[in-house]
Parts: structure tokens; C-alpha cells; sequence
């Protein structure tokens, strides 16, 4: 006769008889815990908490070892396998829990269920950068031969991935101007997979129309995909306009204090990809012994698919450290969105009616070719990061920045630090004038990232830098 | 009655003990393979195939039909259905005969005849979700996976 143990939640051991060899018996039925033991608490209820609980909530309910009410950093790179039977199940997909941290850790996990509910998605996977991100959504879903659409108002880094990386790789891209619905639909494919947009075009500020885009894609058979790092789920949950994947920079606003470099990708578990289109979630996957995605998991299928092959095998994981850092931002984003905004605001008025600027170009400004759909996108605001142009073109842009003794120079946004950048002097410097106005980029250009501080401040320090970039005195510092 | 909330579901698991899982299948690829041995291996329900073409399951006795498995172990509290949707009315109607307290259509088993018969019949519905995905989201399992649980609490849980 074999026993079997089986510990109950409380402590206490039980015996229960289930196999019998000798006998030959089967057992009637598998084992189960006693109902009083099981641990199904209060722990939902039929309230839908808003906002700001959920940025500092989801994701982290106190840790059941230990009890401690912060994010622990669960700092390993492997966990034990309770039995060879859970471990069996860990790897063929059937259970849950943590195998090594390059596919999952405990931290990690916590930050991606916190985007999740702040985009209002089913899921979320974290990469150690945006890039990374955006990388593995394109990878789960094409392959070589196939073809992509992307929007041409989007970051430089992301033209570069796509034009050169993915090229090389056999994927296909092709950038459209996203308000000309006829170049859209000539640049259509039968293996065109998706179509990705900014919510806030970097650096030019356009607002994606993504309701219609939205219909667009799902007409055609394929997902919206949104990087919405620019707005923040503060300002904008693009899923709520039928986009299917969030894809984001966890580095700028999520973050907010300029120390961690991460991605995050969130899916909003709504497009079917069951369809001969989408063969590498809807047909046997060789990484998983001819298991079928979309018949497995269901809506879970993208998510799944996206974790348990594209990032086990690409191990572009986000790290523990990383995500607890992630996470302490998160718990201050509506806090911290709102004086972005309001200071943004203050700054952008200032310089449109300052004589030594040429044009401000802030989606939330009347004078946004963009305004409109501003408003009806990002109600509270669209964002702290907008261009400028100062007269007296490329010099004058190198003098400003010169000047500057608050804002920081460099490359990067989102930060509780007001950040400045002046492309035709850094990023676009071996251009011409005219390469960068065929690029889209003015060289009197001045990209800023409005941060936490005084907005008086901020403003002095502008007033201070422009008067001088226009003084005929060599800036002394 | 019909549920569609996840508390719903939860408070339906929390006073079931008995899943009679028709269509459980023992080819490891099968979604209702990996739901079964899930279930199974998890232990906090007591669970058996109900498939007349098996023996067994992971040494699990199968049952041929509802009928059987009621005659070892009364109602069951749950019957979970993977079955094609257009075969799933006698499946409900086994369901009521043996007096199960709810039917739980799985991913795609979706029949409007079957859900309304089983709905009058008294029992507790739940369509087009699966079992191990609402017993996941209250222990731990989804958020594992960075999965959205809507899990919302500053209270201990006992385990995850």
C-alpha cells in the first residue's frame, strides 16, 4: 500500500490513500485539498480601483513568505523545482511559476502586472530595453519574407531597427505617412503583419489617429501595435482605441528618474491570430514539441508565445534590480505626469511668445496642425516632450545649448531632470541642412523634455541661454 | 445563472471541490490535457476524465460517462466541457440528469441552446474561459507570468 503526504496550507499533514499496485487499483479520482485549506480570499471583490490605487497596487500584494508590504528583489537566477513532476510541468508549459530569470522572475513579474492594469491589457512581458521590446513583438509575429507597415513619424532608433535589422533578417518594412489612407492601403501586402505607431510622433509631435488606424489594421487582418512611450499610460491607454499591443520605453516617463534602461511590451488579448496569416502562433511550434499556440492558450496566445520563445530565446530579460526601480517610479507616475504636464504647459506658452523663437511645435498648443486629436486622445495633456526652433538656425541651436546651466544635455526623456537636445549639433551633426529637412528635422530644432523642477526656473534659465545665443558676446560659463 | 466576473468564478471555485472534465484527452499536445494535468497536479480539486475511449489519465481513472463518474462520487460540482460546441447539448443535459451544480464551457465550446438549457436547469454557466486560467489568477499563477489578475489587496495571502 503506497501513502501519499500531502501538507496542508496550515501546517497540519494529512494521509490519503491513492494507489495501490498491489491491488492493481486505480485511484477514483486525483487528490485535492480540503476545501477549509485552500487559500481563495477575499482578495477581489466588484470594485474597479482607479488609476492611481493600481499604479501603486497591481501587482504587489504583500509577499506571502514574508510578508513584506514593498516589492521584494527576488535577486536569483533560478528556482527550485519543487518536485521532478512540477518541473516536468514548468517546462512543457502547463504550470506555473519560475524556472530562471532569463524567461520570468518574481520582480519582473510584478512590474509587468503592473503595466498590464495600468494599460488596461491581459498580460505584459518586460525586455531589458524599448528597442528590445519592439524587436521581440515584430519577431513574434513575422518572419523572413514577410512585411511590415510602420508609420515614417516615429523615433530614429526605431527607423534604424526596422530599415537595416530587420531588412537583414528578411522582413520587409515599409514607412507611410499615416494621415494619407491611400499611400496606407498601397503599401498593403498579403504578409504584411502588423502596423506600428507612436501615440506622440518623436520628434515631431504628430498625434496617430488610432481609432481609425486601429480599424484599418483589424479590416486588413493584422494588429495595431502602439509605442506609447512619449504619452504614458497617464496620458493615454491606447488599447481603449482598439490598438491590440502597447509597446513601450519603461526608460522615460515609467521610470521617471533617468536610472534604468527597460522595455515593456503589453497585449490587450482581443485579435484572433488564429488565422493562416499568423502561422507562427496558429500552427505546430517546433520549440514546443508541435504544441499549438492559439488552441493551447487562447487569448493568452501572443503573451505566450512572446515569453516562452522570443524571450527565452532572444534573453533580452529585464532585470530584477531593473524592475524593482521600474516599480518605484510606477507608484508616482499620475503624481508625477500631472506637474510634467502643467510645467510643459507653462514652458511651451513661454516660448511661443518669445521673439527669439521661431515655432513651437506642442500637440496641447492651438497652433498644432495635431491639436484636435490631441484633445480627444490625451484629454489631460499630451505629454512634456516638444520641439522648438530658435532663430538663427544651427549656430544659434549650438550656442543655446551652450549656455544652458539647469537643463541637462542629453539624449534621453522623461526624466524628474528637464532634459534638452539639439539634434542638428548631436544626432543629425554630419548632416546638411538640407539632408535634415528631408529628414524631417529642422537644424534650428531644439527638442525639450520638461521635467519636475520650478517652472520659473526652467523659464530663466531658457530666457537666460536664448538671450545669449543671441548676443554677439562668446557665451562665458 | 450565467457568470462573467472573475470573483464570480472565484467564489464558484471556492465552494467546489469535484471537476468532472469531459473530453479530457491523454495526448500531451491537447489544451484539455494540459487543463487536466494541471488540475491534477495543482490538488486542490479532485478531478477525473470523463472520456469513453480511455482507461485512464496519468493514472486517473476515466469514466465513460457523467452517469459513471455520479455513480462513484454523487453530482459533480463542476463539469468541464472540452467538446465540440455542436456536441455539447446531451453533454448539458447529463450535466442536469446527474444534478451538477455548474457546467464550465472551456475556450471556444460556445453553443447558445447548450447555455440556455443549462442557465433554466439552475445550474452556475461559465462560457468560454478556462478553468486554469480563473484558478491561477487567485493563487499566484498568472501573476507569475506577468498576466493581469486584476488581483487588487494589502492582505496576506496564504500561499501563491
Amino acid at each position: 500500500m503506497l501513502w501519499y503526504l500531502v501538507k496542508r496550507w496550515g501546517g497540519e499533514t494529512k494521509a490519503l490513500v491513492l494507489y495501490s499496485p498491489r491491488r492493481g487499483r486505480l485511484p477514483q479520482c486525483s487528490r485535492h485539498t480540503p476545501v477549509e485549506a485552500r487559500t481563495f480570499r477575499n482578495s477581489m471583490n466588484d470594485r474597479t480601483f482607479g488609476f492611481a490605487t493600481r499604479a501603486i497596487h497591481a501587482g504587489t500584494p504583500p509577499d506571502p513568505v514574508t510578508g513584506a508590504r514593498a516589492a521584494p528583489i527576488y535577486q536569483s537566477s533560478a528556482f527550485v523545482f519543487g518536485s521532478t513532476e512540477e518541473a516536468a510541468e514548468l517546462f512543457a508549459l502547463r504550470g506555473y511559476g519560475h524556472i530562471y530569470s532569463r524567461i520570468s522572475n518574481p520582480t519582473v513579474a510584478s512590474f509587468e502586472e503592473r503595466m498590464a492594469s495600468l494599460e488596461g491589457g491581459l498580460g505584459a512581458v518586460a525586455f531589458s530595453s524599448g528597442l528590445a521590446a519592439q524587436l521581440a513583438v515584430v519577431l513574434a509575429l513575422a518572419r523572413n519574407g514577410d512585411h511590415i507597415l510602420c508609420s515614417q513619424n516615429v523615433y530614429g532608433g526605431t527607423i534604424t531597427q526596422f530599415s537595416i535589422t530587420l531588412e537583414r533578417m528578411g522582413i520587409a518594412v515599409t514607412f507611410v505617412p499615416l494621415d494619407d489612407p491611400k499611400r496606407l492601403r498601397a503599401a498593403l501586402r498579403p504578409e504584411t503583419k502588423l502596423l506600428f505607431v507612436e501615440t506622440i510622433g518623436n520628434p515631431s509631435g504628430s498625434i496617430a489617429e488610432l481609432s481609425e488606424l486601429a480599424a484599418f489594421a483589424h479590416e486588413n487582418g493584422f494588429p495595431l501595435v502602439v509605442d506609447n512611450t512619449f504619452a504614458s499610460p497617464y496620458c493615454c491607454r491606447p488599447i481603449e482605441f482598439g490598438a491590440d499591443i502597447v509597446v513601450a520605453s519603461a526608460t522615460k516617463f515609467i521610470c521617471g528618474h533617468g536610472t534604468t534602461v527597460g522595455g515593456i511590451v503589453v497585449d490587450a488579448g482581443r485579435f484572433d491570430y488564429g488565422s493562416a496569416r499568423f502561422p507562427l502562433l496558429s500552427e505546430p511550434s517546433r520549440g514546443y514539441h508541435g504544441k499549438i499556440f492559439t488552441e493551447t492558450f487562447g487569448e493568452y496566445a501572443f503573451l505566450m508565445r512572446l515569453r516562452a520563445e522570443i524571450l527565452r530565446d532572444v534573453g533580452a530579460q529585464l532585470g530584477a534590480h531593473d524592475a524593482w526601480l521600474l516599480l518605484q517610479g510606477l507608484e508616482t507616475l499620475p503624481l508625477r505626469m500631472e506637474r510634467h504636464l502643467a510645467n510643459a504647459r507653462t514652458v511651451a506658452q513661454h516660448l511661443e511668445g518669445h521673439t527669439d523663437v521661431l515655432w513651437v511645435r506642442h500637440p496641447g498648443l492651438p497652433s498644432h496642425p495635431d491639436h484636435a486629436r490631441a484633445a480627444r486622445y490625451l484629454p489631460r495633456g499630451a505629454g512634456s516632450v516638444f520641439t522648438f526652433g530658435i532663430r538663427g538656425g544651427r549656430d544659434a541651436g549650438r550656442r543655446f545649448i551652450d549656455a544652458l546651466e539647469l537643463w541637462s544635455h542629453l539624449a534621453n526623456v522623461g526624466d524628474a531632470k528637464s532634459l534638452v537636445i539639439h539634434p542638428a549639433s548631436t544626432t543629425h551633426s554630419q548632416l546638411s541642412d538640407e539632408e535634415m529637412l528631408a529628414a524631417g528635422v529642422a537644424p534650428e530644432a531644439i527638442r525639450l523634455s520638461v521635467g519636475l523642477e520650478d517652472s520659473d526656473d526652467l523659464i530663466w534659465d531658457i530666457d537666460r541661454a536664448l538671450a545669449r545665443a543671441h548676443s554677439d558676446k562668446a557665451v562665458i560659463r | 445563472m450565467i457568470l462573467t466576473r472573475p470573483w464570480e468564478y472565484r467564489d464558484l471555485l471556492a465552494r467546489s471541490k469535484s471537476i468532472a472534465m469531459v473530453g479530457a484527452s491523454s495526448d500531451p499536445l491537447r489544451p484539455s490535457y494540459t487543463v487536466f494535468s494541471f488540475v491534477r497536479t495543482g490538488a486542490l480539486f479532485s478531478v477525473a476524465p470523463i472520456n469513453p475511449k480511455l482507461d485512464e489519465i496519468d493514472g486517473v481513472r476515466a469514466y465513460p460517462s457523467l452517469a459513471e463518474y455520479a455513480r462513484a462520487f454523487g453530482a459533480p460540482d463542476i463539469v468541464d466541457v472540452f467538446r465540440n460546441p455542436a456536441a455539447v447539448l446531451p453533454v448539458v443535459d447529463e450535466s442536469i440528469a446527474v444534478g451538477a451544480k455548474a457546467i464550465w464551457f472551456q475556450y471556444g465550446v460556445i453553443n447558445d441552446e447548450a447555455i440556455a438549457r443549462a442557465d433554466a436547469a439552475g445550474l452556475d454557466v461559465v462560457v468560454d474561459r478556462c478553468i486554469k486560467v480563473e484558478i491561477a489568477r487567485f493563487h499566484g499563477g498568472l501573476a507569475t507570468a506577468g498576466l493581469n489578475s486584476g488581483v487588487i489587496t494589502s492582505r496576506r495571502s496564504g500561499a501563491r
